[in-house]
Protein backbone atom coordinates (compact mmCIF):
# COMPACT_ATOMS: atom_id res chain seq x y z
CA UNK A 1 0.00 0.00 0.00
CA UNK A 2 1.38 3.57 -0.99
CA UNK A 3 0.59 5.44 2.44
CA UNK A 4 -1.31 8.97 1.42
CA UNK A 5 0.84 12.38 2.62
CA UNK A 6 -1.05 13.13 6.04
CA UNK A 7 -1.15 16.62 6.67
CA UNK A 8 1.28 17.62 9.57
CA UNK A 9 -0.02 21.68 9.77
CA UNK A 10 -3.27 23.07 8.52
CA UNK A 11 -6.89 21.95 9.33
CA UNK A 12 -6.76 18.59 7.93
CA UNK A 13 -4.21 17.43 9.97
CA UNK A 14 -4.43 14.64 12.61
CA UNK A 15 -3.63 15.63 16.19
CA UNK A 16 -0.14 14.44 17.02
CA UNK A 17 1.77 14.59 19.84
CA UNK A 18 5.44 14.19 19.76
CA UNK A 19 5.24 13.63 16.18
CA UNK A 20 3.14 10.44 17.01
CA UNK A 21 -0.58 10.03 15.41
CA UNK A 22 -2.83 10.67 18.69
CA UNK A 23 -6.12 8.67 19.31
CA UNK A 24 -8.04 9.30 21.80
CA UNK A 25 -10.64 6.58 21.93
CA UNK A 26 -10.07 3.12 20.29
CA UNK A 27 -13.12 3.99 17.44
CA UNK A 28 -10.45 6.96 16.52
CA UNK A 29 -8.02 4.84 15.34
CA UNK A 30 -10.48 2.40 13.91
CA UNK A 31 -11.89 5.01 11.92
CA UNK A 32 -8.27 6.09 10.69
CA UNK A 33 -7.82 2.39 10.07
CA UNK A 34 -10.40 1.51 7.99
CA UNK A 35 -9.72 4.69 6.09
CA UNK A 36 -6.07 3.95 5.04
CA UNK A 37 -7.55 0.43 4.08
CA UNK A 38 -10.16 1.33 1.66
CA UNK A 39 -8.06 4.22 0.36
CA UNK A 40 -4.88 1.72 0.05
CA UNK A 41 -7.02 -0.45 -1.72
CA UNK A 42 -7.89 2.24 -4.32
CA UNK A 43 -11.63 2.98 -3.40
CA UNK A 44 -11.15 6.74 -3.65
CA UNK A 45 -8.63 9.59 -4.30
CA UNK A 46 -6.89 11.05 -1.45
CA UNK A 47 -7.93 14.80 -2.75
CA UNK A 48 -11.48 13.33 -2.48
CA UNK A 49 -10.80 12.42 0.76
CA UNK A 50 -9.30 15.22 2.05
CA UNK A 51 -11.64 17.94 0.13
CA UNK A 52 -14.49 16.32 2.50
CA UNK A 53 -12.53 16.62 5.83
CA UNK A 54 -11.89 20.13 5.47
CA UNK A 55 -15.06 21.07 4.28
CA UNK A 56 -16.42 19.27 7.64
CA UNK A 57 -13.95 20.82 9.59
CA UNK A 58 -14.56 24.26 8.37
CA UNK A 59 -18.75 24.00 8.57
CA UNK A 60 -18.10 23.42 12.43
CA UNK A 61 -15.44 25.81 12.80
CA UNK A 62 -18.07 28.24 11.37
CA UNK A 63 -21.14 27.10 13.57
CA UNK A 64 -18.79 27.60 16.48
CA UNK A 65 -19.62 24.60 17.76
CA UNK A 66 -17.49 21.50 20.00
CA UNK A 67 -16.13 19.35 17.64
CA UNK A 68 -13.80 16.73 17.71
CA UNK A 69 -11.29 16.19 14.94
CA UNK A 70 -12.08 12.33 14.36
CA UNK A 71 -15.57 13.18 14.04
CA UNK A 72 -15.12 15.13 11.61
CA UNK A 73 -13.05 12.56 10.09
CA UNK A 74 -15.59 10.61 10.28
CA UNK A 75 -18.46 12.30 8.59
CA UNK A 76 -16.10 12.98 5.80
CA UNK A 77 -15.45 9.55 5.22
CA UNK A 78 -18.74 8.57 5.44
CA UNK A 79 -20.10 11.14 2.96
CA UNK A 80 -17.75 10.35 0.42
CA UNK A 81 -19.14 6.64 0.75
CA UNK A 82 -22.35 7.54 0.66
CA UNK A 83 -21.68 9.55 -2.71
CA UNK A 84 -19.52 6.78 -3.67
CA UNK A 85 -22.94 3.96 -3.68
CA UNK A 86 -20.13 1.90 -1.91
CA UNK A 87 -21.65 2.32 2.07
CA UNK A 88 -25.23 3.80 1.34
CA UNK A 89 -26.34 6.11 5.10
CA UNK A 90 -29.46 4.01 4.72
CA UNK A 91 -28.09 1.15 4.86
CA UNK A 92 -25.64 2.10 7.61
CA UNK A 93 -28.43 4.00 9.81
CA UNK A 94 -29.90 0.07 9.42
CA UNK A 95 -26.56 -1.22 10.90
CA UNK A 96 -25.64 0.89 13.51
CA UNK A 97 -29.85 0.69 14.83
CA UNK A 98 -29.00 -3.42 14.76
CA UNK A 99 -25.83 -3.31 16.88
CA UNK A 100 -27.57 -0.58 19.32
CA UNK A 101 -29.81 -3.47 19.88
CA UNK A 102 -27.63 -5.83 21.25
CA UNK A 103 -28.44 -7.30 24.12
CA UNK A 104 -26.04 -6.12 26.92
CA UNK A 105 -22.79 -8.17 27.47
CA UNK A 106 -22.56 -9.22 23.27
CA UNK A 107 -18.46 -7.66 23.36
CA UNK A 108 -17.95 -10.39 26.54
CA UNK B 1 -30.92 11.52 14.94
CA UNK B 2 -28.59 14.32 13.93
CA UNK B 3 -24.46 13.42 13.96
CA UNK B 4 -24.06 15.56 17.23
CA UNK B 5 -26.43 12.67 19.06
CA UNK B 6 -24.63 9.86 17.65
CA UNK B 7 -21.99 7.69 19.54
CA UNK B 8 -19.39 7.99 17.18
CA UNK B 9 -17.85 4.72 18.34
CA UNK B 10 -20.85 2.80 17.34
CA UNK B 11 -21.37 4.87 14.28
CA UNK B 12 -18.03 3.53 13.30
CA UNK B 13 -18.14 -0.13 14.39
CA UNK B 14 -21.45 -0.19 12.35
CA UNK B 15 -19.53 1.62 9.40
CA UNK B 16 -16.45 -0.96 9.73
CA UNK B 17 -19.06 -4.32 10.04
CA UNK B 18 -21.00 -3.21 6.74
CA UNK B 19 -17.83 -2.51 4.93
CA UNK B 20 -16.49 -5.94 5.96
CA UNK B 21 -19.48 -7.69 4.92
CA UNK B 22 -19.45 -6.12 1.17
CA UNK B 23 -16.39 -7.60 1.32
CA UNK B 24 -14.55 -3.72 0.98
CA UNK B 25 -12.42 -4.48 4.04
CA UNK B 26 -9.89 -6.32 5.52
CA UNK B 27 -9.72 -6.29 9.00
CA UNK B 28 -6.33 -7.88 9.28
CA UNK B 29 -5.32 -4.81 7.01
CA UNK B 30 -7.02 -2.43 8.99
CA UNK B 31 -5.05 -3.69 12.25
CA UNK B 32 -1.78 -3.95 10.53
CA UNK B 33 -2.41 -0.05 9.08
CA UNK B 34 -3.22 1.03 13.11
CA UNK B 35 -0.48 -0.27 14.03
CA UNK B 36 1.61 1.09 11.47
CA UNK B 37 0.73 4.79 12.01
CA UNK B 38 0.72 4.13 15.95
CA UNK B 39 3.90 3.13 15.96
CA UNK B 40 6.16 3.52 12.88
CA UNK B 41 5.19 6.71 11.30
CA UNK B 42 4.98 9.17 14.13
CA UNK B 43 8.49 10.85 14.59
CA UNK B 44 8.04 13.51 12.13
CA UNK B 45 9.84 15.69 13.70
CA UNK B 46 13.37 14.31 13.30
CA UNK B 47 12.50 13.40 9.90
CA UNK B 48 12.15 16.62 8.94
CA UNK B 49 15.67 17.10 10.48
CA UNK B 50 17.02 14.77 8.35
CA UNK B 51 15.51 15.83 4.97
CA UNK B 52 16.77 19.21 5.97
CA UNK B 53 20.51 18.29 6.57
CA UNK B 54 20.20 16.27 3.00
CA UNK B 55 19.43 19.32 0.99
CA UNK B 56 21.07 21.65 3.01
CA UNK B 57 25.00 21.20 3.28
CA UNK B 58 25.09 24.82 5.88
CA UNK B 59 22.16 22.97 7.58
CA UNK B 60 23.74 19.37 7.78
CA UNK B 61 26.98 20.67 8.97
CA UNK B 62 24.95 22.95 11.60
CA UNK B 63 23.32 19.72 12.86
CA UNK B 64 26.56 17.76 12.86
CA UNK B 65 28.55 20.46 14.59
CA UNK B 66 25.90 21.18 17.62
CA UNK B 67 22.79 18.98 16.93
CA UNK B 68 20.77 20.67 20.07
CA UNK B 69 20.81 24.39 18.08
CA UNK B 70 20.24 22.83 14.74
CA UNK B 71 17.26 20.92 15.68
CA UNK B 72 15.88 24.00 17.79
CA UNK B 73 16.36 26.02 14.66
CA UNK B 74 13.78 23.49 12.92
CA UNK B 75 11.46 24.93 15.98
CA UNK B 76 12.06 21.40 18.21
CA UNK B 77 13.20 21.45 21.64
CA UNK B 78 12.51 20.44 24.88
CA UNK B 79 12.33 17.70 27.18
CA UNK B 80 14.84 15.26 26.86
CA UNK B 81 16.40 17.03 24.11
CA UNK B 82 18.72 19.69 25.87
CA UNK B 83 21.31 17.95 24.47
CA UNK B 84 21.20 15.91 21.01
CA UNK B 85 24.40 14.86 19.34
CA UNK B 86 23.66 14.13 15.42
CA UNK B 87 25.84 11.19 13.73
CA UNK B 88 26.18 10.82 9.97
CA UNK B 89 26.33 7.19 8.78
CA UNK B 90 28.06 6.91 5.87
CA UNK B 91 29.27 4.08 3.38
CA UNK B 92 31.97 3.14 5.84
CA UNK B 93 30.49 3.92 9.31
CA UNK B 94 27.04 2.98 10.56
CA UNK B 95 25.99 4.59 13.85
CA UNK B 96 23.41 2.88 16.22
CA UNK B 97 21.66 4.24 19.49
CA UNK B 98 20.75 2.31 22.62
CA UNK B 99 20.62 3.56 25.96
CA UNK B 100 22.17 1.01 28.42
CA UNK B 101 20.93 1.98 31.55
CA UNK B 102 17.21 2.82 30.57
CA UNK B 103 15.83 3.85 28.14
CA UNK B 104 16.68 7.20 27.70
CA UNK B 105 15.87 8.63 24.00
CA UNK B 106 15.86 11.96 22.35
CA UNK B 107 11.37 12.88 22.44
CA UNK B 108 11.48 15.79 20.54
CA UNK B 109 12.83 14.28 17.43
CA UNK B 110 11.56 10.62 17.82
CA UNK B 111 8.51 10.49 19.77
CA UNK B 112 8.47 8.30 22.82
CA UNK B 113 10.65 4.92 22.22
CA UNK B 114 9.51 2.01 20.86
CA UNK B 115 9.30 -1.27 23.12
CA UNK B 116 12.21 -2.91 22.03
CA UNK B 117 14.20 -0.01 22.60
CA UNK B 118 13.68 -0.53 26.34
CA UNK B 119 14.14 -4.08 25.99
CA UNK B 120 17.02 -5.53 28.24
CA UNK B 121 18.00 -7.66 25.41
CA UNK B 122 18.58 -4.80 23.03
CA UNK B 123 20.21 -2.82 25.48
CA UNK B 124 22.92 -5.62 26.43
CA UNK B 125 23.24 -7.46 23.02
CA UNK B 126 23.09 -3.73 20.76
CA UNK B 127 26.57 -3.14 22.22
CA UNK B 128 28.37 -6.42 22.43
CA UNK B 129 27.42 -7.50 19.11
CA UNK B 130 25.75 -4.73 17.12
CA UNK B 131 25.86 -6.55 13.65
CA UNK B 132 24.16 -9.71 14.51
CA UNK B 133 21.43 -7.51 16.23
CA UNK B 134 21.19 -5.62 13.72
CA UNK B 135 21.27 -8.20 11.26
CA UNK B 136 18.41 -9.91 13.03
CA UNK B 137 16.30 -6.46 13.15
CA UNK B 138 16.66 -6.66 9.20
CA UNK B 139 19.67 -4.53 8.69
CA UNK B 140 22.37 -6.62 6.98
CA UNK B 141 25.48 -4.70 6.92
CA UNK B 142 28.44 -5.82 4.86
CA UNK B 143 31.38 -6.60 6.93
CA UNK B 144 33.83 -3.42 6.04
CA UNK B 145 31.64 -1.06 7.42
CA UNK B 146 32.70 -0.05 10.90
CA UNK B 147 29.78 0.57 13.40
CA UNK B 148 29.99 2.65 16.18
CA UNK B 149 27.33 2.40 19.00
CA UNK B 150 26.41 5.46 21.13
CA UNK B 151 25.29 4.83 24.57
CA UNK B 152 22.80 7.55 25.38
CA UNK B 153 23.11 9.48 28.87
CA UNK B 154 20.89 11.30 30.89
CA UNK B 155 23.51 13.92 29.05
CA UNK B 156 23.19 13.24 25.62
CA UNK B 157 20.68 11.98 23.31
CA UNK B 158 21.67 11.01 19.99
CA UNK B 159 20.17 11.15 16.56
CA UNK B 160 21.13 9.35 13.76
CA UNK B 161 21.42 10.91 10.49
CA UNK B 162 20.98 8.09 7.81
CA UNK B 163 22.53 7.94 4.33
CA UNK B 164 20.10 9.32 1.24
CA UNK B 165 18.69 6.69 -0.77
CA UNK B 166 19.73 6.82 -4.00
CA UNK B 167 17.31 7.94 -6.61
CA UNK B 168 15.97 10.60 -4.78
CA UNK B 169 17.99 13.53 -6.22
CA UNK B 170 14.39 15.10 -7.73
CA UNK B 171 12.27 14.59 -4.24
CA UNK B 172 11.38 17.61 -1.98
CA UNK B 173 11.69 17.93 1.26
CA UNK B 174 8.47 16.92 2.25
CA UNK B 175 8.86 13.94 0.08
CA UNK B 176 12.27 13.14 1.49
CA UNK B 177 11.32 13.27 5.01
CA UNK B 178 8.75 10.49 4.71
CA UNK B 179 11.31 7.90 3.74
CA UNK B 180 12.80 8.55 6.76
CA UNK B 181 11.69 6.22 9.72
CA UNK B 182 12.03 6.20 13.24
CA UNK B 183 13.87 2.90 12.84
CA UNK B 184 16.56 4.73 10.71
CA UNK B 185 17.39 7.42 12.98
CA UNK B 186 18.03 5.18 16.11
CA UNK B 187 20.33 2.95 13.15
CA UNK B 188 18.48 -0.10 13.11
CA UNK B 189 17.13 0.49 9.65
CA UNK B 190 18.32 2.37 6.61
CA UNK B 191 15.91 5.02 5.57
CA UNK B 192 13.12 3.51 2.78
CA UNK B 193 13.93 3.74 -0.78
CA UNK B 194 11.63 5.75 -2.66
CA UNK B 195 8.54 4.36 -4.54
CA UNK B 196 9.36 3.76 -7.92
Amino acid sequence: MTAPTLDTTGPAAPPRKNGELVFEAPWESRIFGVTMALYGAGHFAWEDFRARLIAEIAERERRDVPWSYYACWAAALERLLAAKNLCPTPELDQRERELAHRPPGHDH
Amino acid sequence: MTMADRDPALRAEALESLLREKGLLDPAAVDGIIRLYEQDIGPMNGAKVVARAWVDPDYRRRLLADGTRAIAELGFGGPQGEHIVAVENTSDVHNVVVCTLCSCYPWPVLGLPPSWYKDPAYRSRVVREPRAVLAEMGLVLDDTVEIRVWDSSAEVRYLVLPERPGGTEGLGEDALAALVTRDAMIGVARARAPAP
